[in-house]
């Protein structure tokens, strides 16, 4: 053993399953950056994945740097320290409150962090410009994220209030929702939007997408009981149940509503069970786990057809399918948490009127933090360098003008540029 | 009676069609195709491999009208596809000698008008 040592404290067991959460949840966002191409126009194919591949990069170096000091170090009631910043002390040991070295938790945690950056991106996909993005992003994964997760997770006000949030309702589901909220008001709509029909390009990618966003959420809610113990089996198992009957009530609202079940719903259905579940996941019972998955469809279906009837362009529903449906699971927990199932606390129906009282808070608190910080975030922004591409390129395509590169290229036509110095040159 | 034939920017295919619907010019046929026609070339990059896209993505309206519709379509067109940069493409009008509806019969003048519902 080192001085860091693998002690007696590290369960390694719940330290496999974490490894294996970890790279769960990290595939998630190339998932979603597939789920969100297959909703735009084929020619913003790339530049709407490149902004989930993007927060791959910028968010893991600010979460490195010090997004997760400032999520997780004790701090105050509202903001982490800088005790972890630059990873100083994160090291074999294990987290506090976990069996797992601290290290991997930030991994684990950083995961978090990256695909809820990269949510946001479904608001303003099809007009923004890629580089103010990823400078939002990295502002956004400080200013925002470890801010709400600190509050349920890192010893903030909510947790210290007893505010139940198992995989991110608040710091994730709802942060992401409103944020984009914010972001399609800060950034104003396609010209398109409201004239013409923007359809999906490829049902198929947003099928596939949210298949693997499936997958990849039994490592976001069944790894964060932080262990292969009670909470985070009956997590995993509730990831199952919850969006499977999403799914089912999806297809009858789609019968009943439009005459036909329709795929694209489908994949939304399976986001939008997936994100009710996440924050009741370690909490409830698997019976109520399925009542809410059934019942998280309603608002999140109505606001899908509700919203292109506006003039809010908040393009692929974030709000509707991440902030609606993680509102209606924080506070679902707080009417049916049980004690026998989660050990930790009592909802209304079982006699603890007090935890749907700090679900409620959380569900106002969350939401404003984070439609507030992320409007001004672009505003400010928006004032050092334009938000949007000018009206050609948006109409050329983000693919070709912001990357020079196309998702869907023939090749017919192109003539290869020959770099100057490989030209060949008659010898004497 | 002349072929209309358009060659218009993508972007620009939906106004197209309203301006046409406006202008009364019900029967046509849209393809896709690629093109060239004096606009700058795109340069784009895979993996190190710069390329020049020569070709541009493009649609082509084909529309079969009597004599008295043609300054209109070509309005309609122009109207539809302009935005005053390089690339807004061509139009190109030609004697069409013969037409023919086939669930009718009905020949040239009568094959090109739309029928009344």
């Amino acid at each position: 053993m080192n001085a860091l040592g693998t002690g007696a404290n590290i369960n390694t067991g719940d330290t496999a399953w974490m490894l294996v959460a970890t790279a769960l949840v990290l595939m998630m966002t190339p998932a979603l950056g597939l789920f969100y191409a297959g909703l735009v126009r084929a020619k913003n194919t790339l530049n709407t994945f490149m902004m989930s591949i993007g927060a791959l990069g910028v968010v893991t170096v600010t979460w490195a740097l010090v997004g997760y000091s400032l999520a997780f170090d004790k701090g105050n009631g509202v903001i982490g320290g800088f005790k972890f910043a630059l990873l100083h002390d994160v090291t074999f040991t294990p987290r506090a409150g976990t069996a797992i070295p601290h290290l991997l938790f930030m991994a684990f945690e950083a995961a978090f962090c990256i695909i809820t950056a990269a949510l946001v991106s479904g608001a303003v996909v099809e007009r923004m410009r890629f580089g103010p993005f990823l400078v939002f992003m990295g502002l956004w994964s400080l200013l925002v994220y470890p801010v709400l997760a600190h509050w349920v997770w890192g010893g903030g006000w909510l947790q210290h209030h007893g505010t139940l949030d198992f995989a991110g309702g608040v710091p994730v589901e709802m942060a992401s929702g409103f944020s984009a909220f914010a972001a399609a008001m800060a950034v104003g709509a396609r010209k398109d939007y409201g004239r013409q029909a923007l359809l999906p390009h490829n049902a198929v990618y947003a099928l596939l997408g949210a298949g693997l966003l499936w997958f990849g959420w039994f490592g976001f809610n069944g790894g964060s009981g932080y262990s292969t113990g009670h909470p985070g089996v009956l997590a995993f198992t509730n990831t199952l149940l919850a969006p499977a009957c999403t799914l089912v009530v999806w297809f009858i609202l789609d019968l009943t509503f439009g005459g036909r079940v329709t795929a694209i719903g489908a994949a939304t259905a399976i986001i939008v069970g997936c994100v009710a579940i996440t924050p009741a996941g370690g909490f409830v019972s698997p019976i109520w786990a399925m009542v809410l998955g059934g019942l998280a469809a309603l608002p999140s279906y109505a606001m899908i057809v509700w919203r292109p009837r506006t003039r809010l362009d908040e393009t692929l529903d974030v709000l509707a399918a991440h902030g609606l449906a993680g509102l209606t699971g924080i506070l679902f927990i707080g009417f049916v948490a049980q004690h026998s199932w989660n050990g930790v606390s009592n909802g209304l129906l079982y006699g603890n009127a007090r935890q749907l009282g700090w679900q409620a808070v959380a569900a106002l608190a969350g939401p404003a933090y984070a439609f507030t910080v992320t409007f001004v975030l672009l505003k400010v922004i928006g004032l050092v360098t334009p938000l949007r591409v000018p009206e050609g390129q948006e109409a050329l395509g983000l693919d070709v003008a912001q990357h020079g590169e196309e998702a869907y290229t023939s090749g017919e036509g192109a003539i290869l540029v020959v770099p100057e110095e490989h030209v060949p040159v008659a010898q004497p | 009676m002349k072929l209309v034939i358009g060659i218009v920017r993508p972007e620009r295919a939906n106004n197209v069609l309203e301006a046409l619907y406006r202008a009364d010019v019900r029967g046509l046929s849209m393809s896709r195709v690629q093109g060239h026609g004096g606009e700058l070339d795109r340069v784009e990059t895979y993996r190190g491999t710069t390329v020049k896209m020569e070709l541009s993505e493009k649609v082509r309206f084909e529309i079969a009208v009597s004599d008295p519709f043609v300054e209109a379509t070509i309005d309609a067109l122009c109207e539809g596809a302009r935005t005053g940069e390089v690339g807004d493409g061509k139009i190109f009008v030609v004697p069409l000698e013969r037409a023919v509806r086939i669930r009718t019969g009905e020949k040239d003048t009568l094959a090109v008008t739309p029928v009344e519902p």
